[in-house]
């Protein structure tokens, strides 16, 4: 792969300086485990999502095939490929919370914020994730995070409150 | 376990596979052992030349002791494993897993291209279950746009990752990858831009479904309804091993041929697709002849009569030298001989293969043929490489392969080019103009011999121009001196270069010193047979210098001849001069051409047309850079009226009362040749004659390379491949402080002069062309008007 330069890349220096933050944490030979931090670094910077332009950019910025970045991406759910709203709200369904009744808050949200999982409110305010793994807060099923934020044992009461209060 | 135990611990262990007790070295895998002794064990992700992903898990075993069945392809073997690949376990784990591979998969095989032929069908049949347990729907994925040469159908994708893992390893370019995840799982480029590598087609062979095929041969025959017969492939000199696969004489596809030692088990696309060139709508169907009232078609009788009659007339009227042969350089040996033969039957010794070569000062002191100087399967067993003209993966795909896998191993390729070229592993390269590498090989040979303190040969401080060696030179120098297994490579540009000669002797005198071997990659298929047969103006088959030399290529073509008998090439797009070529045919009384194809400028300077066989149609002999002799036979029915060269050349003989032309059969020819080079042995350039200083006309330098998929008639007209980007971006490429200084960085369109000629081509700013130099490729229609493929030309906006 040749190794382009870096002067048009849409990697401004301050985001490069907080990928390289991160590419120090890890052995010279080890640079392409930054991709995850470094990928949440630009999504966190472009309004919550990765375009093509920026997943190839930190591809030649961590010296991987393009393709590797891509299949970073698309494996988590935690990274985003096309826009999306203001706030991520993911409700976990996995088999606990599933067990504790959140396929009711998902109705319950959908029906709220009329749209279907996976996509995001017309004002942009909210976008409803498809979450497929667990979150890791089973003790507190059902739950879901909000723009990083848990919330556990949720009634539809307790949903509304949260989903208003997102701006 | 110690390093030490490690190393002095017994190389093979003794394993038991369904009670047949058998060795493995240790550290290899079961499947590795049982394939090895013929024990099937189903599998569709392992593949031998490949990483292990054991990701299908197709090929469970059973292993005693161990809690459930293991993948043989990722469980190393241990002293005094049992293993049983047909227990009530294994071959309930590989039903299990056969069920589960078959729950998204379509069951399409009426309409899969690759029915019949199906890795999964085949064991569906073997593992799979009569009746499907699941209702569920079964999930469909978008299709992508591989390009022209890869249908993909990815609903049958079973996600073995041979293909990922096969771009990623062995083509160097990682152009596709598992998508999204879980049961979204797909194989993609993700952004759609297709895959471009220049080894892409290995892809289809790899696929274990259909989910990846050949897009030129879809739908066009099944499995079942071939034959397969061996090839040898025509378009480079590597000599790559083919399968041809045709229905009753009508070639359907190219698959490898396995040779360890020449192409493994891969093809390059070239070597894959150029098949369909065959089967172009401009096929020669019938002898043609100019006659008073323009071209009538004929029969063989009448049109051989009238070659007879055309050839004595030149003979006749203006003595044997009057006339000229020149003959493809991936024609057959066999074609080479017997046209050698009839050139010098008739008294002249001017043929030649050398076609796109511009420098023959040193002829008489090459070895009988061009040699690579080492065995292809040891290019990647070197530790430094110095590669000097030439692009080897456009040019000789699998040459490029190997010495990736020699980088990969830790050796250093070098490169010296008039144009950085995007390679598929860590190279240096040293971009210089054409002129200047000459002057670059010199500095490395002075640094060198500074290095090892031998004394500067007569010439040597001429072709470094008074230059000093720099740190790059002596660091290359260093770096070959220390390599212990080392190489100087001449690629095809400096086969052609105008001081060829130079390079040749420069090359010979770093691999002496440097204690490494040197070498030439001959540019054509067969350009070493050309030598070994006699089809050059110097030297007989078998290597017996000519007493007195014919013209060469480039003679033939600057002093015009009256009479050319031409085999198998398009003079305007496969000689050095395409414009040279052209003036001195359309200036000849009399022009043979024996041809698959007609053009329309052979319509313009022949006089007699006649049909030859194309690539898989005739019978014959390859012999590679390497100097592997490889024959291969007739495989697919000529198109037409065309007969093999051989035949035509051997009536030809006939007819004209020459001797020895009473062949029964094309193997009797290869056979005598074969006698005759007995004891040729392969040699490289040894003792040191000063090069002819040539001083370079003043102006931005040509650098006319040709084009991976132009060099020959065959691939020009492979249909899918002239769709591939290498084929489709035909552009001049000019440095961008070039393009300021001429003023032309903002023009879409120049005019490229050349010697009085021009053509008008779309530029391309490119800072991989070296300063001073210009990019046009030759071997093109759009370029051929502008002759030579090195030598000074202006640019300027149109």
């Amino acid at each position: 792969m040749s190794i382009e330069e870096h002067a048009d890349t849409p990697l401004k220096p301050g985001l490069r300086a907080e990928i390289d933050a991160w590419v120090a944490k890890f052995p010279p030979e080890g640079k392409r485990s930054a991709v995850i931090p470094a990928l949440h670094v630009v999504q966190n910077a472009n309004g919550g999502y990765l375009t093509e332009e920026l997943m190839r950019a930190v591809a030649d910025y961590l010296e991987l095939p393009h393709t590797a970045v891509y299949e970073v991406a698309t494996f988590y759910t935690m990274f985003d490929t096309a826009p999306v709203g203001r706030h991520k709200v993911n409700i976990c369904t996995n088999i606990s919370c599933m067990l504790m009744g959140s396929d009711a808050i998902v109705e319950h949200c959908e029906k709220r914020l009329g749209i279907r999982l996976g996509e995001t409110t017309p004002d942009r305010r909210i976008t409803l994730k498809v979450e497929e793994e667990c979150l890791a807060a089973c003790v507190g099923g059902p739950m879901m995070v909000v723009d990083g934020h848990y919330y556990t044992q949720l009634t539809p009461e307790k949903v509304d409150e949260i989903l208003d209060n997102l701006e | 376990m110690s390093e030490k135990a490690e190393a002095t611990g017994p190389a093979l262990v003794t394993i038991e596979v369904d009670g047949v007790e058998m060795q493995a070295p240790k550290g290899s895998m079961i499947i590795e052992a049982t394939d090895r002794h013929g024990i099937d064990v189903p599998r569709f992700c392992y593949h031998r030349k490949l990483s292990i992903a054991a990701n299908c898990r197709m090929c469970l075993v059973d292993v005693e002791k161990a809690p459930k069945p293991l993948p043989a392809c990722s469980t190393p073997v241990t002293d005094g494993m049992k293993v049983s690949t047909r227990s009530e376990r294994a071959l309930k784990a590989q039903k299990g897993v056969m069920e589960f591979l078959l729950i998204n998969h379509p069951l399409d095989c009426p309409i899969c291209d690759q029915g019949g032929e199906c890795e999964l069908q085949d064991l569906a049949l073997g593992y799979g279950r009569g009746v499907s347990r699941f209702s569920e729907r079964k999930r469909v994925v978008k299709d992508e746009n591989l390009g022209p040469l890869i249908a993909s159908e990815m609903t049958r994708c079973i996600h073995c990752t041979r293909c990922v893992r096969f771009l990623e390893e062995v083509a160097g370019t990682r152009e596709l990858g598992g998508m999204y995840r879980g049961e979204h799982l797909e194989i993609s480029t993700y952004v759609g831009h297709g895959v471009h590598s220049e080894m892409s087609g290995n892809i289809i062979d790899l696929c274990p479904v259909g989910a990846l095929t050949s897009r030129p041969y879809r739908f066009t025959a099944r499995a079942w309804e071939m034959l397969s017969h061996p090839s040898v492939s025509p378009h480079d000199s590597v000599g790559s091993n083919l399968e041809i696969h045709h229905v009753r004489g009508s070639i359907k596809r190219v698959v490898p041929g396995e040779n360890d030692s020449v192409n493994e088990c891969w093809l390059a696309d070239r070597d894959r697709f150029g098949y369909q060139g065959v089967y172009s709508d401009d096929r020669l169907a019938r002898p043609m002849i100019r006659g008073e009232s323009g071209w009538e078609e004929t029969d063989w009788e009448l049109a051989l009569e009238e070659v007879v009659r055309q050839l004595r007339g030149v003979v006749d009227g203006h003595g044997a030298d009057a006339l000229g042969a020149l003959v493809a350089g991936n024609a057959t040996l066999e074609e080479q001989y017997l046209l050698g033969r009839l050139a010098r039957g008739l008294g002249t010794a001017n043929i030649d293969s050398r076609l796109r070569q511009a420098d023959f000062s040193d002829q008489d002191r090459r070895p009988p043929f061009p040699w690579l100087g080492l065995a292809l399967e040891d290019l990647e067993r070197q530790k430094a490489v110095l590669f000097v003209g030439g692009n080897p993966r456009a040019d000789q795909p699998i040459i490029n392969h190997r010495l990736r896998k020699a980088v990969k191993a830790g050796a250093r390729v070098s490169y010296i080019n008039p144009q950085r070229h995007e390679f598929n592993y860590r190279t240096d390269q040293h971009v210089v103009v054409p002129s200047a590498m000459v002057r670059e090989l010199a500095l490395i040979a002075a640094a060198l011999l500074d290095l090892t303190g031998g004394e500067a040969p007569g010439g040597l401080d001429t072709l470094r121009d008074g230059a000093k060696p720099g740190e790059t030179h002596k660091a290359l120098a260093k770096e070959l001196r220390d390599a212990g297994r080392g190489a100087v490579l001449l690629g095809s540009l400096a086969e052609c270069h105008p001081q060829a000669s130079a390079l040749r002797a420069l090359a010979a005198l770093i691999g002496k010193h440097a204690d490494v071997a040197h070498g030439v990659i001959p540019e054509a298929a067969n350009l070493a047979g050309a030598w070994l047969a006699g089809a050059v103006p110097h030297r007989q088959a078998g290597g017996i210098p000519e007493k007195i030399p014919g013209l060469d290529a480039r003679d033939m073509l600057e002093q015009p001849r009256k009479g050319y008998l031409l085999l198998g090439l398009e003079p305007e797009l496969d000689c050095a001069d395409g414009a040279a070529a052209m003036a001195a045919l359309r200036q000849a009384e009399t022009v043979i051409c024996m041809t698959p194809f007609v053009t329309g400028s052979m319509l313009d300077y022949a006089t007699v047309l006649l049909p030859v066989a194309a690539f898989g149609e005739t019978s014959g002999t390859f012999v590679s850079a390497e100097g592997r002799w490889q024959a291969f036979p007739g495989v697919a029915q000529p198109v037409g009226e065309a007969r093999p060269g051989w035949r035509l050349l051997r009536v030809l003989g006939n007819l004209l009362e020459l001797d020895g032309f009473d062949y029964n059969a094309c193997d009797e020819i290869g056979a005598e040749v074969e006698r005759l080079c007995e004891s040729v042995q392969p040699a490289a350039v040894s003792e040191w004659r000063v090069p002819p200083v040539v001083r370079p006309e003043k102006g931005m330098q040509r650098i006319g390379a040709v084009p991976m998929y132009a060099v020959d008639s065959v691939v020009r007209r492979a249909a899918a491949l002239q769709q591939t980007p290498q084929a489709t971006d035909i552009s001049v490429g000019l440095h961008p402080s070039d393009a300021a200084a001429l003023n032309l960085a903002d023009a879409e369109w120049v005019e490229v002069r050349l010697r009085g000629n021009s053509v008008r081509l779309p530029l391309r700013i490119d800072d991989s062309v070296a300063k001073g130099a210009v990019s046009v490729p030759s071997g093109l229609r759009e370029t051929a008007a502008l002759g030579p493929m090195f030598g000074a030309l202006s640019l300027k906006r149109a």
